[in-house]
Parts: C-alpha cells; sequence; structure tokens
C-alpha cells in the first residue's frame, strides 16, 4: 500500500524554481532514499513535503488523503514526523524535555519515552542535560527519538549523518535498523553518505536538477564507480 | 533599630512593585521578543477596571485581583488576533503599532473617564515596625509579587503549556512538526503578559494615582528591569528588579524619588555596558 504519493510537485524559494516535477510514491514500511547533488532539491524535497514550503504546482497525498495545502502542524498530526538537516534540538530544554515535546499527543509520555529509549541508551544518562550541551551524534540520536515519540507513520530524514563521526554513524543505523524491526515505520531518507543510505534503503532514487530521474537498488550505492556512472557523485 | 526594619521592608515593597511592574513584559519582550510600548497602558486599563469596579459596588479583592488581569488579558489576546500576529519578527513596524495602540488607549480612556486622576481606597490599615508606621497594603504587594514569580516558575517548570511555550519561543518551526500550533502559543502568551500586566495595574491602583496617562511612569523601568535581567524572565526579573528596586528605594530615601528614579537609570546604563546580555546572558543561564 502507497502511504506517501507526490505528483509532479513543484515548489521553490521566492521566485526561484527548485522543484520541477517530483513525481515518487512511497510504501507503506519502505526506507525509501534520495540521492543527489548538492542544490538538486533534496532538503527542498522533505521541507515541501512536510509543509515548510508551499507546492507551486502538483499534489501530496498521504495514506490516501490530499495534503498539499496543509500546514506542518497539521501534517505532524496526521503522523508525519520529520528529522531536519542540523537537528534543530530545543537547546535550552533539556534532553528529558526536548522527548517530551516529541510526546505532546501521547496518552502517557512517561511510558512512551521508557520504551523509546530502550533503542537509544546512549541518551538514558543525559536525560537532565540542556540539548545545546550535546554533541552533534547525540543530537542526532535525540532528534530521531524526540521524532519517534510522535508515533510517526511516516519520517522525513534529512542528512542525518552531517556533520557526525563515523562511530556515531554506525549507531545511528544500528539504530534505526532496530526501531524498524520493532514498528512498522516508513521513512523517506535524504542522504549524501553512500554507506548509510545503501545501509538502510530499499532502493534509492536519483534527483537531478529537481526531478527524480531514476531508481536503483541499494547495492549499487555500495559501488562508488557505479554511482559515478550514474549521477557523478563519487 | 527601627529605622533600619522599616527601610528593610520599603526596599522589599519597591523591588515587589518593580517585579509587578516587569513580569508581563517579560513574557512579552523576554519570551516573544515583541516591543509592546502599549505596557504601560495595559497597566492603566487594569487600574481603570478595578476603580471602575470598585465604584460598582464590586468586592475590592475580586476589583483588584481578578477583573483586571481577565479583563486585560482578553483585550490582550484581542489585539494579538488583529493586529500583532501580522507583525512577529518585524521589531521596528511592531514598535509603531503598540506606540499607536498606546496612544489610541489613552485616547479613548480619556475621552470615557475624564483626563483626572481618580484612586481606589487602600483596602487595609497598617502596622508599626517600632516607632515607624508602615502600610499593610506593601505586604499585599510583596505577596502578589512573589505569587506572580513562583506562579510563573510553574507555569513555565511544571506544565505541558509551559514546556511548549519555551520550545515554540525558541523554535516554532520545529513546534510546528511537533504538532504544535505556533499562531495559538503566541496568541495564549501574549494574553498571558497582557493579563500579568493587567494584574500589575489592579494591583498597584490603591497605590496610584489613576489617570490615562499614568503608564508613562512605568514602561521605562518596567523595560529597563527586563533588559538588565537578561534572557532568563523570571530569575532574571527577581534579580534585575531586587538590584534596582534596592537602589531606587535607598536612594529615594536618601533624597528624593526623583533622584532614586536617576539612580536606577544611571545603575541600568552602567549594568548594560558591563552585562550587555543582561545578568542572565552571564550568570544561571540555565535559569528560567
Amino acid at each position: 500500500m502507497t502511504i506517501l504519493a507526490v505528483s509532479r510537485l513543484r515548489s521553490g524559494y521566492g521566485r526561484i524554481p527548485i522543484l520541477a516535477g517530483v513525481t515518487l510514491g512511497v510504501g507503506e514500511g519502505e526506507i525509501v532514499g534520495i540521492l543527489g547533488h548538492n542544490g538538486m532539491g533534496k532538503t527542498t524535497l522533505l521541507r515541501t513535503l512536510m509543509g515548510y514550503l508551499p507546492a507551486t504546482d502538483g499534489s501530496v497525498q498521504f495514506d490516501g488523503r490530499d495534503i498539499t495545502r496543509l500546514s506542518p502542524t497539521a501534517r505532524a498530526r496526521l503522523g508525519i514526523g520529520y528529522v531536519p538537516q542540523g537537528r534543530e534540538i530545543f537547546a535550552t530544554l533539556s534532553v528529558a524535555e526536548n522527548l517530551r515535546m516529541g510526546c505532546l499527543r501521547q496518552p502517557d509520555a512517561d511510558q512512551t519515552i521508557a520504551a523509546i529509549l530502550q533503542d537509544f541508551p546512549r541518551l538514558t544518562r543525559l536525560l537532565d542535560r540542556m540539548g545545546g550541551a550535546l554533541s552533534g551524534g547525540e543530537q542526532q540520536l535525540l532528534a530521531l527519538a524526540r521524532c519517534l515519540c510522535g508515533a510517526p507513520r511516516l519520517i522525513l530524514l534529512d542528512e542525518p549523518t552531517e556533520g557526525i563521526q563515523p562511530s556515531i554513524i554506525e549507531e545511528i543505523i544500528e539504530t534505526l535498523l532496530a526501531v524498524r524491526r520493532r514498528r512498522p515505520v516508513t521513512i523517506v531518507l535524504v542522504e549524501q553518505n553512500l554507506n548509510f543510505i545503501a545501509a538502510l534503503s530499499n532502493r534509492i532514487l536519483i534527483l537531478q536538477k529537481g526531478e527524480v530521474t531514476r531508481e536503483i537498488p541499494p547495492e549499487v550505492a555500495r559501488d562508488r564507480t557505479m554511482i559515478d556512472e550514474f549521477v557523478g557523485m563519487a | 533599630m527601627d529605622l533600619v526594619g522599616l527601610l528593610a521592608f520599603n526596599v522589599v515593597a519597591g523591588i515587589a512593585t518593580l517585579v509587578l511592574i516587569t513580569l508581563g513584559l517579560g513574557v512579552i519582550y523576554g519570551m516573544m521578543r515583541v516591543i509592546n510600548l502599549a505596557h504601560g497602558e495595559f497597566m492603566m486599563l487594569g487600574a481603570y477596571t478595578a476603580v471602575t469596579a470598585v465604584d460598582a459596588g464590586i468586592n475590592i479583592w475580586v476589583a483588584m485581583l481578578v477583573l483586571p488581569p481577565v479583563l486585560v488579558g482578553l483585550i490582550g489576546l484581542l489585539l494579538e488576533r488583529t493586529l500583532i500576529r501580522f507583525l512577529y519578527g518585524r521589531i521596528i513596524d511592531t514598535m509603531l503599532a503598540t506606540w499607536g495602540v498606546s496612544l489610541g488607549l489613552i485616547g479613548l480612556t480619556t475621552t470615557i473617564f475624564g483626563n483626572m486622576v481618580r484612586a481606589v481606597p487602600v483596602p487595609v490599615g497598617g502596622f508599626a515596625i517600632g516607632r515607624y508606621g508602615a502600610s499593610l497594603f506593601s505586604l499585599v504587594i510583596i505577596a502578589a509579587a512573589i505569587a506572580g514569580l513562583v506562579g510563573m516558575l510553574a507555569l513555565l517548570r511544571l506544565t505541558k503549556f509551559g514546556l511548549i511555550l519555551r520550545a515554540t519561543m525558541q523554535n516554532p518551526n520545529m513546534a510546528a512538526a511537533l504538532g504544535v500550533s505556533p499562531p495559538t502559543i503566541y496568541m495564549a502568551t501574549f494574553a498571558l503578559g497582557s493579563a500579568l500586566a493587567g494584574l500589575a495595574g489592579g494591583v498597584l491602583a490603591p497605590v496610584s494615582g489613576i489617570s490615562p496617562s499614568m503608564g508613562a511612569a512605568y514602561i521605562s523601568r518596567a523595560f529597563i528591569t527586563v533588559l538588565g535581567g537578561g534572557p532568563a524572565i523570571i530569575t532574571g526579573t527577581g534579580l534585575a528588579s531586587s538590584l534596582f528596586g534596592t537602589i531606587n528605594s535607598l536612594v529615594s530615601f536618601e533624597t528624593t524619588p526623583v533622584i532614586g528614579d536617576v539612580a536606577l537609570l544611571a545603575a541600568a546604563i552602567l549594568m548594560i555596558r558591563l552585562l550587555p546580555q543582561g545578568i542572565t546572558g552571564r550568570f544561571l543561564r540555565r535559569s528560567l
């Protein structure tokens, strides 16, 4: 079953068009990677899917419902989670308070947080620390955990390895795989780290000049020469 | 010794007065970054609510402590919906708009009530500190200030609304991605700050000359205290009020209230020179 259907989506910043008619579909439970050079529209795509940027044309359907004109708040309440580039942790809130912000619509926040922390043991000993005092990797884990607290059906995950040390990248991969084993979650993953995207994705879409130009299996992303041939990423 | 006791009591009352007049602005400017030049007029509306209610025969405690925050909070909510919400992030436009609102409120109040000074009777008597007499009503002001600070601290620290408010003020886009409606939170926060200004006007009504232009006496002190306090509105308001209130009260006692205000302004200028981010911008950064 298709949970996200994007059709001829156009968007941009003011008069500058970035997305030039993106069409894609994501099945429930899938992890779909989006790969592309800087400036090709990966982050713009996620920001448009989340409702931060208005679509100038085309449509977005989530779980069969047209959400093209809905606000980010309304999309979040429908079950779309967003982990932005740069994490955007609430710096002056503690780790526990950041997690509580993710649990606003859950009937029992304490129980939800306890369940989520099973997949994020590193955060357990940091609960009283300010979000802004964490390392980049810890903030990324917190951003993921905060998003999962809302029990989203679809997660939009934007460059989770950006500026993160390699050991934490491995931990994030393992955490996401563990999360996926526990919960039926669908992920649209924008990433430039080829190993990361290959390790997690069921399939990978190549975004060029604001359009999805082709789809490749994840094993191709592990072969840098193949990627070089496809999109000049190597 | 009696004189020291009286002086200490007056200093504490002065601090409490400063806390009361600052707390609402701390919410609206300190948290929302909206420069509300109508803050003094919100206090004036609170005072007029109290005096009108007392004249109508309503219990004086209800008239001072309940009606002003409710009415001015509603006025703030209406103002936010019709004007302020279109101006977030536009500091100069907000200043001009709220200045216009302040002039409008002064004009409207003058038209309705006339340009005369009115008064609310002081509801309690006095007590003795040794050979000197002191007003029991100062204890009411102190209690109201403590209740305001503790109440705000509890709201921000212990409630879900407080958590959402702090997060939304820090990053509204991210809060929206977690299901929060930032416009609703902004509206509620502005109404809360307005209600606190109304409460201050109501509580201080018995010790103020109530006139349409009375807000001008409060606005500069409120801004100075908020700026001096820094980003943590509760701790900052408490500390800056203590510092400036002490200086103001002591100098006023030794000289005149006018010189006391000059001393307060001088202390504020010195502080902003030494601590441009305010007290909690340098110290106690983790506090609220």
